[in-house]
């Protein structure tokens, strides 16, 4: 190409994600995950991402709403939808003996109560810097004899190492990566799942168990991403294909990519590492205050813990929020927020929400301007798109608390 | 009347001194659902392999460019509203914008309907 075009031409890589640590993956070259022939035998559209060939949208006559990003995200806000997020780290934490206390050593690196976490209950936390900088966030559960850890793709690598770094010694990390992890997501999961494995029908939100599935192991929980009720499910990566025919020859369930997986987790108000949360973004800043643990804020002990109190203490000076975009024209990752003429953040995450018809975004803006209903603009080509702070999530999550 | 086809997925009808841009059935495939189009101007004079237009589709914006130089006359306003027009009938309703031909010339170099076909086949 002569000239040096802001955006890709048409039909040049139009749907890989420029993950930031793409470069990283593409030195080792990249991986091929238990499902990549499933994927590719449904008409998967196959990019580069975390290190792995991912499905970012299926087409073809075998998928009954014919594919694509919003065919996907609306059956899986209707029905359910089957993502295939094997690229995440699974990791397990215990203790050599047992007298070594797994809790203690993990609260010693994550902000949350990990000790007070009954078995088969969940909770959302974060890996901290010493500046309080979030390197990751993740999922944390008590699995009984050891602690579950879900982690980002893009960051297992880091976070193992980070993980071993500052772990006492008489902690095991084990990280399964044989393991596939398949997401069933959407309103009538749970009625899929439960005909398959009637266990998982007594899960709420936040929680999780074992379960056999004829024959095979299966950890599930009652998680997910796209702000729905679902699951997701581990599972050894040589009964992948066996489980996920299983759970789409179910005619509610239609495979999804990760193009519907970000619509879905940008209007359930849900951030993205590496976009919405970086390494300087401190758990405050970002809008994730919640996954302080009261207690722990007054007790310390984490790593970060003095940086975060500060921000806590004084308020931060910049906040994630929620944009309500007017007109059609999306507002995408890195266009800059204005109050009148001043520049005040940057857009994190944005897009068009198929369920609400218009676009939205998660911006870091400056905390004087993050209350509801400050009316700002997104700079974007030249144009200053009229913005409205609003509260997330978008779309009203829908989990499964219980009945 | 004659169609051609650039690399970057345009395609240029050309009808005396006037021409019309879309982009091609393939190009609106890889972008998926499209949910707004920004069109150049009427009057704004556009650079062979320039920037002319903005396509959004749910997960990212591509610039679509001018196959020739020229001056805009007309832009579809069927797709303000109606976008998803470059998805259903990219080839004739969801048409971009319409143009003069300021160089007949430029025109030579473009692929024809076979030549793009094969284009296509290789990627």
């Amino acid at each position: 190409m002569d000239k040096a075009h802001a955006r890709p031409a048409l039909g040049f890589d139009i749907l890989s994600d420029s993950q930031h640590d793409d470069d990283a993956a593409e030195e080792i070259g990249l991986g091929t995950l238990p499902l990549d022939a499933w994927h590719r035998a449904r008409g998967a559209r196959m990019v580069p991402f975390a290190g792995y060939e991912m499905p970012i949208q299926y087409s073809g006559e075998q998928i009954s709403h014919g594919g694509g990003i919003v065919a996907e995200h609306n059956w899986t806000r209707d029905s359910a939808s089957l993502f295939d997020v094997s690229h995440m780290g699974q990791l397990g934490v215990s203790g050599a003996s047992p007298d070594v206390d797994a809790g203690a050593a993990l609260e010693a690196l994550l902000p949350g109560g990990i000790r007070s976490l009954k078995e088969g209950r969940m909770r959302y936390s974060l890996l901290l810097n010493d500046d309080g900088g979030i390197l990751d966030d993740l999922m944390v559960t008590n699995a009984g004899e050891q602690f579950g850890l879900v982690v980002n793709g893009a960051c297992k690598w880091d976070d193992i190492a980070h993980l071993r770094e500052h772990l006492p010694d008489d902690i095991t990390l084990t990280h399964y990566d044989e393991n596939a992890l398949l997401a069933l997501q959407g309103p009538k999961a749970a009625d899929v799942l439960t005909a398959l494995v009637p266990e998982a029908g007594a899960l709420t939100f936040m929680t999780a168990c074992s379960a056999d599935w004829d024959g095979v192991p299966l950890w599930i929980s009652r998680a997910g991403y796209t702000g729905e009720d679902g699951f997701e499910i581990a599972v050894p990566g040589e009964f992948a294909e066996k489980l996920a025919d299983a759970l789409t020859a179910d005619a509610r369930v239609e495979p999804a990519g990760l193009g519907a997986r970000d619509s879905l987790r940008l209007e359930a108000g849900l951030p993205l590492y590496g976009h919405d949360m970086t390494d300087s973004v401190d758990p405050v800043s970002a809008d994730l205050t919640f996954a302080l643990t009261k207690k722990r804020r007054e007790t310390g002990g984490w790593m970060g813990h003095e940086a975060v109190m500060k921000v806590l203490d004084t308020g931060p000076a910049q906040r994630r929020v929620g944009l309500l975009l007017d007109g059609r024209m999306p507002a995408r990752e890195g266009a800059e927020v204005y109050s009148g003429d001043t520049k005040i953040g940057t857009v994190s995450s944005g897009g068009f929400s198929p369920t609400l018809g218009r676009p939205i975004a998660m911006a870091m803006i400056d905390a004087a301007y993050a209350g509801d209903g400050a009316q700002l603009t997104c700079a974007v080509r030249g144009k200053h798109l009229p913005a409205t702070t609003a509260p997330m999530p978008f779309v009203p999550h829908r989990y499964f608390r219980g009945s | 009347m004659p169609r051609y086809f650039t690399e970057e997925h345009e395609w240029i009808d050309v009808e005396g001194d006037s021409a019309t841009v879309g982009i091609t059935d393939y190009a609106q495939e890889q972008l998926g659902d499209i949910v707004f189009v920004e069109l150049p101007d009427v009057g704004a004079m556009l650079d062979k392999g320039g920037d002319a237009a903005v396509v959004e589709s749910v997960k990212a914006a591509s610039d679509v460019y001018s196959p020739i130089s020229g001056e805009v006359t007309e832009a579809n306003g069927a797709l303000e509203d109606e976008p998803a027009l470059v998805n259903s009938s990219p080839e004739e309703e969801g048409w971009f914008f319409r143009l003069t031909v300021g160089d007949k010339d430029e025109l030579i170099g473009l692929m024809d309907d076979k030549a793009y076909k094969a284009f296509v086949d290789s990627l």
